[in-house]
């Protein structure tokens, strides 16, 4: 039973169905504490819907997910207080600076108002703190989606394609952050084309749990 | 308690940062209102008649046509995701934005109404309970809004779905705040429009940020 207790996030037999196509089926996952996951597959092949399912956007048309051995699906607002989740959008707003972005995330996830100084500058976005969301680049609003996983500081981090139009020293910061944030014990699950360079992390290729095409 | 706080001065002030929008929002209620002398024709009586009427119509429309930025910029930037993976039950948040816009979209045009009364020669005695009126009656078109607003994420043409799902939500409301002044100019009892107007609100402040909640759930899956 006590090795029962060291897996903190366990999947078993996931499901999920988009509209009318079968996405991926049967997707076992487990990871311990300070454990990464890199998904890997081709286009399409539900690399962000498993994100998705994990962070409990997407309901799973089979399958459960458990955090330290409880279903999640008997405590959503517990779980989603666990997760931090990086979509393909930034959530920044064209009208609030950085700084205002990043408190109000801070506010919003209950996290202290004191990281948010810690997050600007484990991204180098101290220059930008007051520059508005509308006078960033691609990269820049980035940054700050990626700062905000800092400021929410929660144990679980689902990554879709974090790299996405960031600079070599800002990957080198994010593989930091991920490198710091397993040492104190978190999860990260990350998609990735390649780029993101995350040491003795499992891989899983989703394209393997492709549903067989109906004939 | 935090979190309400938090959206709810997130969005007042984001709201106050793009004060064109509530700029365009009453320009449209003050020309709209100027057409009708145009349309009816300029008799004072006949206008005196129709003020209650068109007034709330005008707000009506007006607060229809602000609802797209309720939800709308925040589904495409990814905001709206973010806040529907909350520990904060989302019902809360859709509650303090339905308030945010409340206070920047529908208090503004409670300010501006008596000068669309003015214009359409309503009699003084119909200012106070006018007031009263739209100042019960649109916290519930921002409520029922939300729900409408939220079922047209991901939709195209979301304006027009907006308006049909909405108006015939909104009769109840334009009812009860139109008979109120009419009951109040011809001296009959107010009272029972205004616990009608503040039964709607009621019943919209727990059932429409539920039901505007599922509706986001289902738009970011």
């Amino acid at each position: 039973m006590e090795t029962e207790t060291d897996i903190a996030l366990e999947a078993r037999a996931l499901t999920c169905l988009r509209g009318r196509r079968l996405v991926f089926e049967g997707v076992d996952l487990a990871l311990g504490a300070g454990g990464a996951l890199v998904l890997t597959g081709p286009n399409g092949a539900g690399k962000s819907s498993l994100l998705r399912v994990l962070a409990g956007l997407i309901e799973p048309l089979a399958g459960e997910i458990r955090w330290r051995g409880t279903p999640v699906a008997g405590d959503r607002e517990a779980y989603r207080a666990r997760l931090a989740f990086l979509g393909h959008l930034d959530a920044v707003k064209p009208a609030a600076t950085v700084r205002e972005s990043l408190r109000f995330w801070a506010d919003l996830s209950g996290g202290a108002a004191a990281r948010v100084a810690d997050a600007l500058a484990a991204l180098a976005l101290e220059p930008l703190a007051e520059v508005r969301g509308a006078e960033l680049s691609a990269g820049q609003k980035r940054r700050v989606a990626l700062a905000r996983l800092l400021v929410a500081d929660r144990p679980l981090w689902l990554l879709d394609e974090p790299v996405t139009g960031l600079d070599a020293a800002s990957v080198a910061r994010l593989e930091a952050m991920i490198a710091d944030h397993r040492a104190a014990g978190g999860l990260v699950i990350a998609s990735t084309h390649g780029g993101l360079a995350i040491p003795d992390a499992v891989g899983l290729d989703i394209g393997r749990f492709q549903a067989e095409e109906a004939a | 308690m935090t979190a309400f706080l938090a959206l709810l001065k997130r969005d007042v002030l984001l709201a106050l940062r793009q004060s064109t929008d509530l700029g365009m929002i009453l320009g449209f209620f003050v020309i709209a209102a100027a057409l009708f002398p145009f349309g009816v024709g300029p008799n004072p009586e006949v206008l005196a008649r129709l003020a209650p009427g068109i007034t709330w119509v005008l707000a009506l429309l007006a607060v229809m046509l602000s609802l797209d930025r309720l939800f709308q910029g925040d589904y495409e930037d990814g905001t709206l995701e973010q806040l529907a993976l909350s520990p904060m039950p989302l019902s809360m948040l859709v509650l303090a934005k339905a308030l945010a816009h409340w206070l920047t979209a529908c208090v503004p045009l409670i300010a501006v109404a008596p000068l669309i009364a003015l214009m359409l020669n309503l009699p003084a005695a119909g200012y106070g309970v006018l007031i009263a009126g739209l100042a019960l009656g649109t916290p519930s078109l921002s409520l029922i809004g939300a729900v409408g607003a939220a079922l047209a994420l991901g939709a195209r043409k979301a304006g027009l779905l907006v308006a049909v799902l909405v108006l015939p939500l909104y009769i109840p409301v334009l009812v009860f705040g139109v008979t109120a002044v009419d009951a109040h100019l011809t001296q009959i009892a107010t009272g029972p429009h205004f616990l009608y107007l503040g039964a709607i609100l009621a019943a919209a402040i727990p059932l429409a940020p539920w039901a505007a909640a599922a509706a986001i759930r289902h738009s970011v899956s």
